[in-house]
């Protein structure tokens, strides 16, 4: 399985971190799909030249959010639900973002008609 | 989980030395390093888990065995990396073979013979001709053509150059991709250990200051960095050592979350490495 990993050294997120957000990465943009595999904790290690603990965390944390299965003896392997999960988890964030923009629209009195319209104008600062 | 390696409160102590109550573990299939200055007790630890010197207090089980009373069986699946010569100078490397490979049940020629040409050793080489890094390999494969499970090295690295010990760094990498090996090894060289040692053993003048994973100890451990000012008797208090000199001083400190809160805006705060937890730990508070 090839996919790349870096690493660094001068990053204020931990090794461990710096794995995790890399192989999600991988998975939301697509470059990973359901049921591809992974290195083994072990080639992992090897590869990146870091202890086999700190692989084995990065997979231990992916797998208990729900990324990646591991099969003792078979490997790790991208799991199936974790995109619409996300999808799932970012728009419960999203609504929680609009809930104190609309609480901070109530205090300085304005409509909801003014609130859609100061989105529209500030959609094309956006892009 | 099964421990391989467990030493419970290990007593020795020769002339002005004492090795004081040690202890730890080590799981199957992990990386430990052992640090300590010279002189700290590494290499007495070691000899008293090989059954090399006589312990005075305490219990060293390896595979669930007394290292004294179990020893031979022990042995069979130990391989043991020494940091002196242990071989007979003017063998060969075969011939020395020959005599190592008598002593153990489970030798396996095709496995040394794999092994001899991926260390490209020359097995016709006088072992008194070979560099250190070349006994250090030629000891390696014989630890793991006779079905050793348990790595013991005595500063493999000590007097290697960067590439040679890059080369055992990935030759090491490789045996542990097999689940069942654990390796113990001591060095000073703390930066070979930043990357392969999953546990981390320090000893300081003969006294265990911890036992911990390495990412544990790095993410606990900060160096703070700011003005001598700064250091009253109660700010003294938070370091494990301290450097200070007439432009600032630098310190380690083993609570990286309170030392975010205090020194947050007054001073520099940065990852310790394991050389700088080793060297503030043993030098303690200095002036310079």
């Amino acid at each position: 399985m090839d996919i790349t990993i870096t690493i660094s050294n001068v990053s204020k997120d931990p090794i461990y971190k710096q794995i995790i957000d890399q192989i999600k990465g991988m998975i939301f943009s697509g470059e990973l799909n359901e049921g591809d595999g992974l290195p083994s904790i072990r080639n992992l290690a090897r590869d990146l030249q870091i202890s086999v603990i700190t692989t084995k965390r990065a997979y231990e944390e992916l797998d208990k959010e729900g990324f990646i299965t591991s099969f003792t003896g078979k490997g790790s392997f991208v799991s199936g639900q974790n995109k619409d999960l996300l999808r799932e988890k970012r728009m419960r964030l999203f609504e929680e973002e609009l809930k104190a923009v609309i609480k901070e629209s109530k205090l300085l009195h304005l409509s909801m008609e003014e609130v859609i319209d100061i989105m529209k104008f500030l959609e094309e600062d956006v892009q | 989980m099964s421990i391989v390696l467990e030493v419970k409160n290990l007593k020795k102590s020769y002339g002005d030395f004492r090795l004081n109550n040690l202890n730890f573990k080590l799981e199957k299939g992990y990386v430990m390093g052992f640090i300590g200055e010279n002189g700290a007790g590494k290499s007495t630890t070691i000899k008293l888990i090989m059954n090399l010197i006589k312990k005075d207090n305490g219990n060293i089980n390896i595979f669930g065995m007394d290292s004294v009373k179990d020893e031979r069986k022990i042995k069979e699946k130990i391989g043991f990396v020494y940091d002196e010569n242990v071989f007979y100078g003017m063998l060969t490397i075969n011939e020395m073979k020959k005599i190592v490979a008598g002593f153990y049940k489970k030798w396996d020629e095709n496995k040394f013979q794999v092994y001899i040409k991926n260390f490209e050793l020359n097995p016709n080489k006088v072992i008194d001709e070979l560099s250190k890094g070349m006994k250090i390999k030629f000891a390696l494969a014989l630890a793991l053509s006779h079905g050793a499970e348990l790595i013991i090295m005595d500063e493999p690295t000590s007097g290697l150059d960067p590439a040679f010990r890059s080369e055992l760094m990935d030759i090491l990498y490789n045996i542990i991709q097999d689940e069942n090996m654990t390796i113990f090894f001591s060095t000073h060289i703390t930066t070979d250990l930043e990357k392969i040692a999953d546990y981390i053993t320090f000893i300081n003048k003969g006294e265990l200051v911890f036992s911990e994973s390495k990412d544990e100890v790095l993410e606990k451990y900060a160096i703070i960095k700011g003005a001598s000012k700064l250091l009253d008797g109660d700010i003294r208090k938070e370091f494990i050592g301290i450097r200070e000199t007439a432009s600032g001083f630098k310190a380690l400190t083993s609570n990286k979350q309170k030392a975010e809160i205090l020194f947050k805006d007054s001073c520099k705060i940065e990852k310790a490495s394991l050389e700088d937890i080793m060297v503030y730990t043993v030098r303690g508070d200095i002036r310079v």
